[in-house]
């Protein structure tokens, strides 16, 4: 078995850094939602959600202390989920 | 061998006895058979609405229901066919009761999460049944399109969460699977010696894992439009309707890969072992299975040729959809390859086999019309997309779970099975389907559009014909069940390797055992390597 069996302790002042740094994307994409920035609006969006997902990802779900393989698995995974998002752009940025 | 008591007769704990050690073991093989027990039980009720609905097609005008019960019937057909019956058939009977064995493991990674799926099944199919109750029976068809899902006041809701339950038991199997392959593999089967079958449910168990989550999302965006009304698919909102058709056919074209890739498998191990030769490619169908598992991932805008989306996704969607005809190709080719020059043994799994190349050949390049966008627009939403689909779905996954009980039937239980009437179902289930299935493409070649009610005097002929067969298809079908479960009882003792097979699950006794592995599973080099076998036979012939 390869996965680690020994726990992270994340400190209250992390935790508390990431939580502060979501609401800051949470305000950001309220701002940016309010702006007219054409195609590029769906764009910063999606990379906001992308930044806010890998902070849970990183240190609420401990994606960052855990090995390799579940690291590449992850990015893996977010790679497939970006081509079928990328591909209903084949769609959406011709109509 | 056969004083080894079978996991038939000994419970996955000591402490379980009668009806709680079917209801609470952990035991993949016992979990194998009560999907088995619910899987075709739901067949049977979708075969039955599938035939009510050809029945009331058979002639003009209202015959044996109205067009709301008709909606509701072509619903409830399609919902239980596709998410209770051929999504979870082949991986969750054949794939849980073999898939360990044939890696030389005693189980699944996670047994307890096996029958939790078992379980959520279960539970999606009791909310299916909710969903008949609870503000009438869904009447959207399977696909649950926008903006009528959205708008109709029937029970769509409950039917939406049981497809979503039944999502999160398919992704359970998947993940299962591909932990048990990659940890409980025996030491000594490197990835090019793990049998065909493993191959194909690895990776179905990946596009589960990966497709499944889109599905299960988009059924709870369907559910919020309906309870709070936010807007996603309404473009009085800024919504996109289109969207939620993308984001359905992100996972129900992988779905459809989730069907016949098991299926695949399945005719992948009966052609060496009646042809008594070794598998031709078996590296290209490896890699083809998994060539198939990824591009048939990006092929999904293919149902939406006219659905109102751009010209460069129809473009592009429409060469990936051909790309995706190669690696089934080299599969095909391999398969009629393999039987060349081979010592053929025709037996009852066989016949469904090759009826099986057959049909999904028709199937397949019937799938090619309607992946070219200019005789897609033609034949779109037409009844020859439903002559299509069933030659793939049915000729193709499901034959091949017809072959799939035929030829593990007796590893399964021990029990042989009649061959004569075996092969009499077999033929009476291959000409109805021809006679069922060949007028569908017909009539969408002469206009005929899909789900109607009702339909011109110069379509009468094809509907009454496509009747006939149905009626011809249903009577092989149970004649098939009965042959089998008459097995069961009147069947002669199956040896522990009756065919001759290769793969681990024929070095076991039949049934099993608890363990499944009586002494240490001795891996070949090349899992269908028949020398042994063959000078086996010859050696009895000389005696």
């Amino acid at each position: 078995m390869e996965s680690s069996s020994h726990e992270h302790i994340i400190s209250y002042a992390k935790l508390f850094g990431v939580l502060c740094s979501l609401l800051s994307f949470t305000a950001i994409t309220i701002g940016v939602s309010r702006m007219d920035l054409g195609a590029l609006n769906i764009w910063v969006a999606i990379l906001i959600a992308a930044c806010k997902a890998s902070f849970i990802l990183l240190f609420f779900m401990h994606l960052h202390y855990e090995t390799r393989l579940l690291k590449i698995t992850f990015v893996g995974t977010i790679g497939c989920l970006a081509i079928l998002i990328g591909f209903v752009f084949w769609d959406i940025s011709f109509r | 061998m056969t004083d080894v008591q079978s996991y038939l007769e000994t419970p996955s704990s000591p402490n379980l006895k009668g009806i709680r050690a079917w209801l609470l073991t952990t035991d993949h093989k016992r979990i194998g058979i009560l999907y088995m027990i619910s899987i075709l039980f739901w067949f049977c009720i979708a075969v039955t609405l599938g035939l009510l609905l050809r029945t009331e097609l058979m002639a003009e005008g209202k015959t044996l229901m109205g067009s709301e019960t008709y909606n509701a019937v072509f619903t409830l057909h399609g919902v239980i066919m596709v998410f209770l019956f051929i999504i979870p058939g082949i991986p969750a009977i054949f794939g849980n009761f073999l898939l360990p064995i044939q890696i030389g493991s005693d189980d699944v990674f996670f047994p307890r999460l096996n029958l939790l799926s078992w379980y959520l099944y279960i539970f999606g199919g009791i909310l299916a049944v909710v969903s008949l109750f609870s503000g009438g029976p869904p009447d959207t068809g399977w696909t649950f399109y926008v903006p009528f899902s959205i708008q109709t006041e029937s029970g769509v809701t409950f039917t939406v969460l049981a497809a979503f339950i039944l999502g999160m038991s398919s992704m359970l199997t998947g993940i299962n699977f591909i932990t048990t392959i990659h940890r409980l593999r025996i030491k000594t089967m490197g990835w090019m010696q793990m049998p065909l079958f493993t191959w194909s449910l690895y990776a179905t168990a990946w596009v589960q894992l990966l497709a499944t989550p889109i599905l299960s999302i988009t059924l709870l965006l369907i559910v919020a439009e309906r309870i709070f009304g936010i807007g996603l698919f309404d473009p009085g909102r800024g919504g996109d309707p289109i969207l939620y058709q993308h984001l359905f056919w992100m996972y129900s074209h992988p779905a459809v890969y989730i069907m016949i890739l098991p299926a695949m498998g399945v005719v992948s191990e009966i052609m060496p072992v009646f042809s008594r030769k070794a598998i031709f490619g078996y590296k290209a169908i490896v890699s083809s299975t998994l060539a198939i598992a990824i591009a048939g991932s990006l092929v999904w805008a293919h149902h939406m040729f006219t659905s109102g989306m751009s010209d460069t996704a129809v473009f592009v969607f429409s060469l990936l959809t051909f790309v995706v005809a190669i690696p089934s190709a080299i599969k095909v080719f391999s398969w009629v390859s393999t039987m060349y020059k081979g010592s053929i043994l025709m037996t009852p799994p066989l016949f469904f086999a090759l009826c099986f190349i057959y049909l999904f050949s028709v199937g397949g390049l019937t799938g090619l019309v309607l992946g070219a966008a200019g005789t897609n627009i033609h034949v779109h939403d037409t009844h020859f997309v439903v002559g299509h689909f069933h030659f793939v779905m049915f000729g193709g996954a499901g034959f091949a779970f017809f072959a799939a009980l035929h030829f593990w039937w007796p590893k399964m239980f021990g029990r042989m099975y009649n061959f004569r009437n075996a092969y009499r179902a077999a033929i009476l289930i291959t000409i109805g389907f021809i006679l069922h299935y060949i007028p569908m493409l017909i009539l969408g070649l002469q206009g005929m559009p899909r789900r109607y009610y009702n339909y011109l005097p110069r379509f009468e002929a094809g509907n009454f014909f496509a009747g006939i067969g149905g009626f011809i298809m249903v009577t092989g079908i149970m004649l098939m069940l009965v042959n089998l479960v008459q097995g069961l009882r009147k069947g002669a003792p199956a040896v522990g390797n009756p065919w001759g097979g290769t793969t681990l699950e024929w070095s076991v006794p039949s049934p099993p055992p608890l363990h499944n592995f009586v002494d240490q599973p001795s891996v070949k080099s090349y899992p269908y390597d028949f020398t042994d076998i063959i000078q086996q036979q010859a050696g009895s012939k000389q005696v």
